[in-house]
């Protein structure tokens, strides 16, 4: 009996093991791959490059214009948070607290807008978007709203509205309305009792819908893809351009390097919030 | 209990109004207003940038029957479909009842390790694994020679046979860790009084796991099945868009990366979106199909 289940303990052990070399393995070779140089490559994928070979890095960063992608993923990604809080905040406050006629058929519209993912309907963003740029040509004439970095954000912020609102209304209903009544009792406004009394409460609801938004604007491509098709581009648009250019000229340092500057930050950022990331997946955070 | 909204109600609309309209505007905007248009323009040719408009009624729909390569690439959605969701699933469940039964040393490490993918973009994906899979330099082909197992090695991404195979390898490795960590924590608050109890009658870890634990997860395994059909549909298209380009020769094509050929490659953008609309009602479809098949009596403990 003990026999069986120590055999089956280590057998689980390597069966873990395993899945987690699977996972650890081609993240790690690319790190080191990042360092080789041009001629390193070719031969057995397993020798450690020569010396830290940086030069990749300044390529990538300089010449493959990574570093200035890396900005304008930042701007993207800080500015659609900031849209998506400053409108769900206040919307999902009043959905989960204030009787009002047609609340059921919000709450409707946006629990059915769970189920519309921007992939669907990017063509339409995007011929909806060249449609007004068209009519107001006369006042922008290079165009206004394709290439434009805060209209990029916008959309961002406009496709997790849904989730976003859904999780924090949720939030909001699990908190006792006592402290509402003791705030108003005391003369605040309705704009102070949700800013100052609600919100500082829900930062744990908070929280979680800033992490689950952030990879999702962070880690985009299709939207960006779409909606910057001029210079300015995404990171994640960037390396797709670099794989497309350093596979064609059998140059890999490169991109290497590359994919290190775009992986390198979310690990950092995925090391030091995991534990709340997983407790806001647990709350509900779940998000296909 | 007196609702706020007792409190007076004057000028309570007003507040409700400018607490909603910005974000009611643009969900209106960028989602409602897109949706219903994937609908109307599927009805329509058009070249997108011309002001020519043609209504065709349902002809986009009915050329799409006949188009072998929308044939092919709904063919290869559902076989994707189909064999990631058995395999991630199965395998997530497994590992997760691994980690939460066995008390693993190095737990939270193998779960840092396996959520890693989850974190990843699916540009960055398709790019490690285009560099696992590089029929010359990369890291499998590479490894099979050293270790003298020429005869293995193998083009993945430029056989027709394979590509399809090894998009779903990739598909397998991001989604794993993801809902590996979310059946881990619906299996933690599972009592530890009844594993103990069906021990004491000579249970086996296996027959635990389908006699306590699955029946017991059941619920978060039925929603998580309806959200991983969209997602899946979702990443495979993203990771052919990243990584094969839907090649070679529409072998790995998807059913969303055939509508983005179809829009913005061959400016068919009503074409396009028939093929859009199909994908809403398969994918609808597919979810209810699923949320039915797995009705049970909800079990409490």
């Amino acid at each position: 009996m003990t026999k069986t289940l120590r055999a089956g303990r280590a057998l689980t052990y390597v069966l873990v093991t395993a899945i987690a070399l699977a996972i650890a393995v081609p993240v790690g070779w690319v790190l080191l791959a990042s360092m080789k140089q041009k001629g390193e490559f070719y031969g057995s994928p397993w020798t450690l490059p020569e010396g830290l070979h940086l030069q990749n890095y300044v390529d990538a960063f300089v010449t493959a214009r990574m570093g200035q992608y890396f900005f304008t993923s930042v701007l993207v990604t800080v500015l659609g948070l900031v849209f998506v809080i400053a409108v769900s905040v206040p919307a999902a406050y009043v959905i989960a607290r204030y009787e009002f006629r047609g609340r059921g058929l919000v709450e409707v519209a946006l629990l059915a807008g769970l189920f519309v993912n921007v992939n669907y309907i990017v063509v339409p963003i995007f011929l909806m978007l060249v449609g007004w740029d068209r009519a107001l040509v006369d006042v922008f004439p290079g165009g206004f709203f394709i290439d434009n970095p805060g209209v990029l954000s916008l959309v961002y912020a406009a496709t997790s509205i849904p989730f976003t609102i859904y999780l924090l209304a949720a939030y909001f209903r699990s908190i006792p309305a006592d402290y509402e009544e003791a705030a108003a009792l005391d003369g605040a406004s309705r704009f102070q009792v949700m800013t100052r009394v609600m919100l500082p409460m829900a930062r744990p609801a908070l929280t979680t819908v800033i992490l689950f938004n952030f990879l999702a604007y962070w880690n985009d491509f299709i939207i960006a893809l779409t909606l910057l098709p001029g210079e300015g581009k995404t990171l994640q648009v960037g390396l797709l351009n670099l794989m497309t250019a350093q596979k064609a000229a059998a140059d890999y340092g490169r991109l290497y390097a590359g994919m290190v500057i775009v992986i390198v930050p979310v690990l950092i950022f995925y090391a030091f919030i995991q534990r709340r990331l997983i407790e806001g997946m647990a709350s509900g955070g779940v998000k296909g | 209990m007196a609702r706020p909204a007792e409190r007076g109600r004057r000028g309570n609309g007003l507040f409700v109004l400018a607490c909603l309209l910005p974000a009611l505007v643009l969900f209106v905007v960028f989602m409602i207003v897109p949706t219903v248009n994937v609908f109307r323009m599927s009805f329509y040719t058009w070249s997108g940038f011309s002001p020519d408009m043609r209504f065709v009624g349902l002809e986009n729909f009915t050329r799409l029957l006949d188009d072998e390569q929308f044939v092919r690439a709904f063919q290869n959605t559902v076989a994707l479909l189909v064999v990631v969701t058995v395999v991630t699933m199965g395998m997530a469940l497994f590992l997760a009842a691994i980690m939460t039964r066995q008390k693993l040393r190095g737990r939270s490490l193998y779960r840092f390790i396996l959520y890693v993918p989850s974190v990843l973009s699916v540009v960055v994906i398709a790019a490690v694994f285009s560099a696992l899979y590089d029929q010359e330099n990369g890291l499998i082909n590479g490894t099979l020679q050293a270790l003298s197992l020429d005869g293995l090695r193998q083009i993945w991404l430029g056989d027709q046979q394979l590509v399809l195979w090894s998009v779903a390898i990739a598909m397998v490795w991001q989604s794993l860790g993801y809902y590996m960590v979310l059946y881990m924590s619906g299996m933690s608050s599972i009592p530890e009084s009844l594993y103990e109890a069906s021990a004491l009658d000579g249970a086996s870890a296996g027959r635990q796991f389908f006699a306590i634990t699955l029946p017991l997860i059941w619920q978060n395994l039925r929603t998580t099945l309806t959200f991983f059909v969209m997602s899946a549909v979702n990443l495979s298209f993203v990771l052919v868009r990243a990584m094969t380009g839907g090649g070679p020769d529409g072998s790995s094509e998807v059913l969303l990366s055939y509508m983005y050929k179809q829009a913005y490659t061959n400016s068919s953008y009503g074409y396009g979106m028939a093929i859009g609309v199909v994908i809403f009602a398969f994918s609808f479809l597919v979810s209810l199909l699923v949320s039915r098949a797995t009705r049970r009596e909800p079990l409490q403990f």
